[in-house]
């Protein structure tokens, strides 16, 4: 499949999406933790209740770093057919039904087939990180114009009850990205623990404000239907009820593991490393300087952006929220992650080790200068004292 | 705009990244602004209800084109 487009030139542009075919798999990703036990009865060996997290944090990071990077674009002359092709839509659609089938059948297994603990606990972190990638599709969907790709979003973030990301996340985030006010961009010297206390509790209250003031505006009171975060409640709460109906206590603690899997181990984590450190300076009007290609980390790890519908091509994202995944663009002389985000979550679970990988890299983007980054006030004299690069310039 | 446009003539604002039209006749209920809610209404740090990323200080006011309104 190519596309022809006419240049500004007048020359034709004849474009082959090489990538194209490779999207598919993201019908196969969320059904990972089904395989998963399915070859866990045949061969009767536990162990296979991990095997999502293996493909995740091992063979994801492996891949990406045997092939080769991928920085090539769609041209832009066409970039709006490619947009306006149905295709990359439809895959995104065709994930959410396999999101709530992973959920269902896990519960199915873990509530009837009498699971040792250990795989109970790895089956619960498996589904996690699968529904930390159903958020990433509600991230890909709740961006979108379209009305049914945004009651989509809502239903795909229900599965793992983060309903309030798609208010949040748009409004909040991108508007305050790269700068103190947001939760959700991290700053220097915070590990991923100390971000994810106020990330989590930040985007509920955020978004909770923010809805209240759109509904405010429509002369409504929060607690109406119409309340955008109340509505994927009403699918999260009775499915999780009725699977503790269905297969006793159990659940809760799977519940909760998975819930928590996905809110912390991927999408705390995406955000976490996605603008660390980055900060947008203010101008003179007092107004945050707009988002800018350097205030995202990027990676054009060729696995991992299959898996994540590009979202590593961050920068892109930030300037065009509303493109779609297939058209994102990679540029040269943006801040660069070494890895692509599976490797860079689990760096980042070990503090000392994230602050050897990316403190360095943080400074080399503001050339030294401290003062032009996003630093956690309380760690701000341990890191001036660490690279005092500023001072032996100035004198 | 030009100052020699009439002060009757209807205008759109449009979001410079997005593409986003705001035109005042058909407001943005979503958003709470009923039809008929004027540009001046609107609160200054309301952002594109498309892509957020803009702010209303940053739309761009152009007159309402006849293709928009058919």
């Amino acid at each position: 499949m190519s596309i022809q487009a006419l240049s500004s030139d007048g020359s034709v542009v004849i474009y082959t999406d090489r990538r194209r075919w490779l999207w598919a798999l993201s019908l196969v990703w969320p059904v990972m933790p089904v395989a998963a036990c399915l070859l866990a009865s045949s061969s009767d060996n536990a162990l296979w209740y991990w095997g999502t997290l293996v493909v995740w944090y091992v063979i994801v990071p492996v891949v990406d770093h045997v092939l080769p990077p991928d920085a090539s674009n769609p041209p832009p002359e066409v970039v709006m057919q490619l947009d306006d092709d149905r295709y990359y839509r439809y895959l995104t659609f065709m994930t959410v039904p396999i999101h709530y089938f992973t959920l269902l059948f896990s519960a199915y297994v873990v509530g009837t087939q009498n699971l040792p603990w250990h795989a109970i606990v790895g089956l619960a972190l498996s589904v996690g990180v699968v529904n930390g990638l159903a958020i990433n599709t509600g991230h890909e969907l709740g961006h979108k114009k379209p009305k049914v790709e945004r009651w989509l979003a809502k239903i795909v973030l229900a599965v793992v009850g983060y309903g309030h990301f798609f208010i949040e996340h748009n409004r909040g985030h991108h508007k305050d990205v790269a700068t103190p006010e947001d939760p959700a961009s991290a700053k220097m010297g915070q590990t991923i623990y100390g971000f994810a206390r106020s990330e989590i509790p930040g985007a509920w209250r955020r978004a909770w404000a923010s809805e209240k003031t759109r509904l405010a505006r429509c002369n409504q009171g929060p607690w109406t239907l119409d309340n955008e975060i109340l509505q994927p409640l009403l699918i999260t709460v009775p499915l999780y009820v009725a699977l503790i109906a269905a297969f006793g206590w159990i659940m809760l603690p799977f519940l909760f593991l998975q819930a928590f899997w996905g809110w912390f181990g991927i999408l705390s984590s995406a955000n976490y490393i996605e603008h660390y450190g980055l900060l947008r300076q203010k101008l003179p009007s007092d107004r945050y300087e707009p988002c800018q290609p350097y205030h995202s980390w990027n990676s054009n790890h060729v696995m991992s952006n299959v898996i994540l519908f590009n979202l590593q091509r961050h920068s892109d994202h930030h300037a065009n929220p509303t493109r779609r995944y297939q058209s994102l663009r990679s540029f040269e002389k943006l801040p660069e992650l070494p890895s692509g985000y599976p490797l860079m979550f689990a760096i980042a679970l070990i503090p000392p080790l994230w602050f050897a990988v990316m403190d360095p890299k943080v400074i080399a983007w503001a050339k030294g200068d401290l003062s032009k980054l996003n630093v956690l006030p309380s760690m701000r004299e341990t890191l001036n004292q660490r690279y005092p690069q500023v001072e032996s310039n100035l004198t | 705009m030009s100052d020699t446009m009439s002060a009757s003539a209807s205008y759109q604002y449009r979001c410079p990244g997005c593409g986003y039209i705001y035109v005042p006749q058909r407001g943005e209920p979503h958003e709470g602004f009923a039809p008929g809610t004027p540009w001046s209404a609107i609160p200054d740090d309301w952002a594109c209800p498309d892509c957020v990323v803009r702010e209303k200080v940053d739309f761009v006011a152009e007159p309402v084109s006849s293709i928009a309104n058919t």
